[in-house]
């Protein structure tokens, strides 16, 4: 089950450029909640600090609370335990590339030292399932690299495989941003059946999609957070001046 | 619409009939022939010696290739016959040792390098001396493991020599290894640090593997090349004429042989010193085919 996200002056930095700044957020659980902003506005970096992904920039520094259900994920928790428990789905499909599918699809348990046959034939079934991805793959699991699939489908797998390790959360930034429409709405049915399950929380520079799939809408601008609200209320009747004209392509 | 009828005369600067475009047409095929022609010139000359020191060591050598050579020592001065068994097995030997310490210490010296060691001071250290270690003469690395480990031990042994050829094998593995990491890209290494695998795990399971098929190829460049170095082993490794079994007794080698027998006075000699050349030359290569055979068994339907 998914797990909600309490961000508490949250503020985060490249070397001297101040990316985030004060950011206070709840992120409710098993709900899609998009992110929406203009390039550079500091979305994707305000994910990445979701999972620590942030620090791995040895110029990054980040100050403030993200609290995960009942952690406070820069106090009481490794970035690596962390990470296991927030999934992340990148904008580009990133597949191993000298692994099969199915190495792709467990690579977060072998890696991790897990080696149980049965489990990981089953988890690698589950996970492709869900992706929606099995029954176009499944004859080939073994045979063929991760990188041989289609655009759409690489994105799917790293989906499956960001869910083969069982997380609470499912972070994903930009996740169709490279892909076409057929696989983008493959992308977005799955977002929909997935968020049962999961916290989601998607960037997106398609304001389509975040009213298809997100329940909640926060909207970025330089490095804070405008707005915060139902996705309903951000886009038909927004507070601040600057979200609706970011909507309505006044500007951005 | 237009109205102008479609087949008006028009003065599109790229009208394919006009004089001068159909001039620039020609002129751009020809420069491209003739660009093509200078590559596979070039190309020729490349290959020219390689093909060239061939022909001449099978002309030269083949004919006094026999079973003998493969299982029989030298014969003294006076006798003919005898082979270069002791030599192909030295040799054997001293590039293994070499191998085994040059290839781990090289590829975890790129490791660090590539993945830990990026803008610190250490790390440019050790780039630098890298590269000073890759231009060091090999007579002056014979001399330097002489000092350091021949005289401490008192006599020439296998392992002085082979530890002579691993210091050599040790610069080309660090660079290839790190200049092969740091064509894996970053988003591979993310999404393994996105799982939650921890850094190291990630280095070792995900860059290095995906990196392998280029360092594999560097760890070859660097073997090949200290396989037929003869300098370094003229005052470690120092050559023998009889089977030698043994890390800490001198042992011989197929370049020290070679060496000895060319500059002898007898012409049988000097025909078995091309033979041993010959066989030198194709054993790199046997070895080199066959771990880029081993490598590849297992790479998957269209993976990069």
């Amino acid at each position: 089950m998914g797990v909600g996200i309490q961000v508490e002056n949250l503020n985060a930095w490249y070397g001297t450029t101040h990316t985030l700044q004060d950011i206070n957020l709840h992120i409710p659980a098993n709900h899609a909640t998009a992110l929406i902003g203009p390039s550079g506005c500091g979305k994707s970096t305000f994910v990445r600090c979701l999972n620590r992904m942030h620090e791995t920039n040895p110029i990054a520094r980040t100050t403030g609370v993200v609290r995960m259900g009942e952690v406070d994920i820069y106090k009481g928790a490794s970035p690596v335990e962390i990470r296991r428990r927030v999934g992340m789905v990148f904008q580009r499909p990133n597949p191993f590339p000298t692994m099969s599918i199915y190495d792709n699809v467990v690579s977060g348990l072998k890696l991790n030292g897990f080696r149980n046959r049965r489990v990981l034939d089953e988890t690698v079934e589950r996970s492709l399932k869900q992706a929606a991805l099995w029954d176009e793959v499944k004859d080939d699991l073994k045979k063929k690299s991760g990188a041989s699939l289609s655009g759409g489908q690489q994105q799917r797998m790293c989906i499956a495989r960001a869910l083969a390790v069982d997380p609470e959360v499912l972070l994903m930034d930009e996740p169709a941003s490279a892909l076409d429409p057929v696989s983008t709405s493959k992308i977005e049915d799955l977002i929909f059946q997935l968020k049962s399950e999961y916290t989601i929380v998607i960037v997106t520079h398609n304001m389509q999609q975040a009213a298809r799939v997100a329940e909640n809408t926060g909207f970025f601008l330089n490095g804070k957070m405008i707005e915060f609200d139902s996705t309903h209320r951000i886009f038909t009747n927004p507070r601040d001046k600057r979200t609706e004209d970011y909507i309505t392509g006044r500007f951005g | 619409m237009s109205t102008q009828p479609f087949n008006a005369p028009r003065s599109n600067p790229l009208n394919l009939q006009s004089k001068t475009m159909r001039f620039h047409i020609v002129r751009r095929s020809v420069t491209n022939y003739l660009v093509s022609g200078l590559a596979i010139l070039a190309t020729i000359i490349v290959l020219a010696p390689l093909a060239a020191i061939l022909f001449y060591l099978v002309y030269k050598g083949a004919s006094s290739l026999n079973l003998a050579f493969f299982t029989k020592i030298p014969a003294p001065v006076g006798q003919s016959g005898g082979g270069m068994a002791n030599s192909i097995f030295g040799s054997g030997v001293i590039l293994l040792l070499a191998s085994l310490m040059g290839i781990p210490v090289g590829i975890a010296a790129g490791v660090y390098l590539a993945e830990f060691g990026r803008g610190r001071a250490l790390a440019n250290a050790v780039r630098f001396t890298a590269d000073v270690l890759n231009g060091v003469p090999s007579i002056v690395m014979g001399i330097a493991i002489y000092s350091l480990v021949v005289m401490p031990q008192k006599h020439f042994s296998a392992l002085a020599g082979g530890i002579a050829l691993a210091i050599m094998m040790v610069p080309t593995v660090t660079r290839t290894t790190e200049e092969m990491l740091a064509t894996v890209p970053h988003s591979v290494r993310e999404a393994a640090l996105g799982l939650g695998v921890p850094k190291w795990r990630t280095v070792l399971s995900v860059s290095l593997r995906t990196a392998s098929p280029g360092i594999i190829t560097g760890c070859m460049l660097a073997f090949a090349r200290v396989a037929g170095e003869t300098a370094p082993l003229l005052f470690t490794a120092f050559g023998n004429q009889f089977w030698s079994f043994k890390l800490n007794e001198p042992i011989a080698a197929l370049p020290l042989q070679i060496f000895v027998y060319a500059i002898s006075p007898y012409d049988e000699w000097h025909r078995l010193a091309w033979a041993g050349s010959l066989v030198l030359i194709g054993l790199i290569m046997i070895s080199v085919t066959l771990v880029r055979i081993y490598a590849n068994r297992g790479v998957l339907k269209g993976g990069s």
